[in-house]
């Protein structure tokens, strides 16, 4: 059984996957009618952000949750100071997320960067490529596809075509090295 | 499950003469095939639902159509080695109905294959170095070139090289492969545009600026479909060194802001049309200052290795004219009639380009059997340096035929009925599938064609009219290209009947323009009467050599608008 917890205002459970494994989550969502708590890792709407972060300063403890349409500008002052990024993904075939993680990452964060939605495990290979590093899911995805089938899909594209994505590799590297 | 006679019955030492796969992208497609069998697997035992699974099986090239699944297999810029011919024959007659149908985007159909032999038949296809990948889904599509390329006596630079880089650059693409709609990308290299660049989500053209640079000239957001659109120049001159940079913030502005909530809404063109080319090409200049462009620093070199694969067959030394071409050309009028229609102008002396014709009279547009296939495959063995094209006209090119060959050739094509001496001619008619395969379809559009060749079976007659495109589509997604054709026929449906709606003015090419709806609806039969009395005004009218297309831009469409109605009057009822 995947590990869960109860999201975001307890409406539905999430599994979270990382490095091919489902995991548990250390970090907490908030949800916006929630008081802020003193400690302990939570991921909060955008909105929230300089309220907590003035209240709780950056300690790496506070993460956030954005849509996909989010303009990268408004999250550059905080980049340095958040434990985590969260981009929502409305519905699997709404591809607006990667190119955000892709722009998040240009922009330095080096943090937790995180899929939120229904993203399906043959995706998994475009989210790493694009700069993620865990999926979360709905529970009821995760049932249907379990553990093994998310850990295989990390597998699945071995290299790509294309250069500068995160992945195992370029097929165009692999094919300067054995040219060499 | 493969079929291993290829490599025996393909002829050895054939030139190789177009991209050569290597071990990593022989690799690629086949860890593609075996993902595809995975999820082929895992949506029969429910892991993934149908709508899970459906962008997946799209980007394999899986559709499901109003009978039964069709699987659109991709013939990168439009070439094909006889050895890959030979594939395409053999997967129709295992696993298909024993034909299969080339489309407007240099590929090619079946209409008859089980969900469960698909991993099949890509792994067939991949033994070849053939794919289905991304010939559907909303992904970067099957990059399309002019099917002149190579051997076209007006050419900058052979645009297939370019055209396999973008195919490699596209496969997969980790950001690129959930976008809002469709994209296609198209690309030409001459100073005709037999690629209809200017009706692609993106259209590049090889130019050479002031300093004798090669590069690109960027169009974007031309299409068709229910809101056709003549694409836009977004950048005159982008250097070889930056196209896929160039490319990638192209993108990444569409990825992002192209529209979601509507897919009739969600092209490139909508985005274009209503933000504004200005307002896109500041986004997109914007992107490509702020990419990081150390992971485009090898392009120039891997381009290189791409261009390198695509060397000229050994051409002999030939005299520019053969005379054993000139004798048969008197002694056999029909052969005679084919070279004046089917054969164009190569580049290297006592060559010619043939193009062999897959609309037959009263035939389906696109369709070959796999004994035709085969018989190109042979023919093209022995007459052409193993190369086959296919053009977005669905027919099919051999590029490099000698001038001394060509009767042998024709009377091979002959007795296997390729020979119809119709190419670009009345009768050359680009048509969908239509309502008899296509489950979108609103009307039908095969037999409309058989109709209108029928109508114009005189062949003598054809060649007279001249060159003139029809193009029809089944529906207002526009396949069949009827926006562009110089006649269009559109398939429509009102009150449970189908309607026809005839467009003039329609062209592909440089000086792209959309078709004008000519009057209301007629029905299925009066299609070939209204084109008739249409071609009889024309040819009534026309200056000597006048193109339908430059008769119908000098009168006007009134003047054509008036035909049908005084036609009307006469007692048509139209």
């Amino acid at each position: 059984m995947p590990a869960s917890r109860t999201s975001y205002a307890g409406r539905e459970k999430m599994a979270l996957i990382s490095k091919g494994e489902f995991v548990a989550d250390d970090w907490r969502r908030l949800a916006d009618e929630e008081a802020l708590p003193e400690n302990g890792k939570i991921i909060i709407s955008l909105e929230r952000l300089d309220n907590a972060l003035k209240a709780r300063g950056a300690n790496g403890d506070i993460g956030v949750i954005v849509d996909n349409t989010l303009e990268i500008d408004k999250l550059i002052p905080v980049l340095a100071k958040l434990g985590l990024i969260a981009i929502a993904f409305p519905s699997f075939a709404d591809g607006r997320g990667f190119s955000l993680a892709r722009l998040v990452r240009r922009a330095g964060y080096r943090g937790e960067l995180r899929a939120s939605g229904r993203l399906l495990a043959d995706q998994y290979a475009h989210a790493l490529g694009c700069g993620f590093d865990t999926v979360e899911i709905p529970d009821d995805l995760a049932q249907r596809q379990n553990e093994t089938q998310w850990r295989s899909a990390s597998k699945t594209h071995q290299r790509t075509y294309q250069r500068g994505y995160l992945s195992s590799g370029s097929i165009l590297d692999a094919r300067r090295k054995a040219m060499q | 499950m493969s079929l291993n006679n290829t490599n025996t019955l393909s002829r050895i030492n054939s030139p190789k003469t177009t991209y050569q796969y290597d071990e990593f992208d022989k690799d690629f497609i086949r860890e593609r095939v075996a993902e595809f069998r995975e999820q082929v697997r895992r949506r029969l035992e429910g892991s993934l639902t149908e709508e899970e699974f459906r962008p997946f099986r799209l980007m394999n090239g899986l559709y499901l159509q109003l009978h039964a699944y069709m699987l659109r297999v991709a013939i990168p810029y439009g070439t094909l080695t006889s050895q890959q011919m030979r594939r395409l024959a053999e997967i129709a007659d295992r696993w298909d109905k024993g034909y299969g149908h080339f489309t407007t985007r240099q590929n090619l159909q079946y209409n008859w294959p089980r969900l469960i032999d698909t991993p099949d038949i890509l792994e067939a296809l991949a033994e070849v170095d053939m794919h289905a990948i991304q010939t559907s889904g909303n992904c970067i599509r099957n990059v399309t070139a002019d099917h002149f390329a190579g051997v076209a006596a007006d050419e900058i630079e052979d645009p297939r090289p370019t055209a396999e880089f973008l195919r490699q650059w596209s496969s997969a693409h980790p950001e690129f492969s959930f976008l809002p709609r469709k994209f296609k990308i198209a690309i030409t290299g001459a100073t005709h545009d037999r690629a209809a660049t200017l009706a692609h989500d993106i259209g590049l053209r090889l130019v050479k600026n002031a300093s004798g640079e090669i590069g690109y000239c960027v169009i974007i957001g031309g299409g068709l479909g229910r809101s056709p659109f003549i694409g836009k120049i977004i950048r005159e001159f982008v250097p070889r060194s930056a196209l896929l940079a160039y490319l990638e913030a192209i993108m990444r502005v569409y990825n992002r802001y192209g529209r979601r909530d509507n897919k009739y809404k969600a092209r490139i063109k909508i985005l274009v049309h209503e933000k504004g080319i200005e307002t896109i090409r500041a986004a997109v200049e914007k992107e490509f200052a702020a990419m990081d462009h150390t992971a485009f620093q090898q392009d120039p070199q891997e381009f290189e290795r791409v261009a390198a694969s695509f060397t000229p067959p050994p051409y002999e030394i030939l005299p520019s004219e053969s005379s054993k071409l000139a004798k048969a050309r008197v002694e056999t009028p029909a052969f005679n009639d084919f070279v004046s229609v089917n054969v164009s102008e190569h580049k290297i002396a006592g060559y010619a380009i043939v193009t062999v014709s897959l609309k037959p009279i009263n035939g389906i547009p696109g369709d070959a059997t796999s004994h035709q296939m085969c018989v190109l495959a042979d023919a093209c063995d022995r007459f052409g340096f193993g190369e086959l094209r296919v053009s977005h006209e669905q027919n099919i090119i051999l590029p490099h035929v000698k001038k001394d060959d060509l009767f042998a050739l024709w009377q091979t094509l002959d007795a296997a009925d390729l020979a119809t001496a119709n190419a670009g001619l009345v009768s050359d008619i680009i048509s969908c599938p239509g309502l008899d395969y296509c489950s979108l379809a609103t009307a039908r559009s095969i037999p409309i064609a058989q109709a209108i060749s029928q109508r114009f079976s005189d062949m003598a007659r054809q060649r007279r009219i001249g060159k003139l495109g029809i193009k029809i589509s089944g529906c207002i997604n526009a396949c069949g290209h009827h926006h562009i054709g110089a006649i269009g026929v559109l398939g429509l449906e009102k009150k449970g009947q189908e309607s026809y709606q005839i467009t003039l003015g329609g062209d592909p090419g440089f000086s792209a323009s959309i078709g004008e709806i000519l009057g209301p609806g007629v029905s299925a039969d009066q299609v070939p009467e209204v084109i008739e009395h249409l071609v009889d005004f024309y040819l009534a009218e026309r200056h000597e050599t006048e193109a339908f297309i430059d008769t119908w831009r000098r009168l006007g469409h009134a003047r054509f608008k008036d035909v049908l109605r005084r036609e009307g009057e006469d007692g048509a009822d139209i």
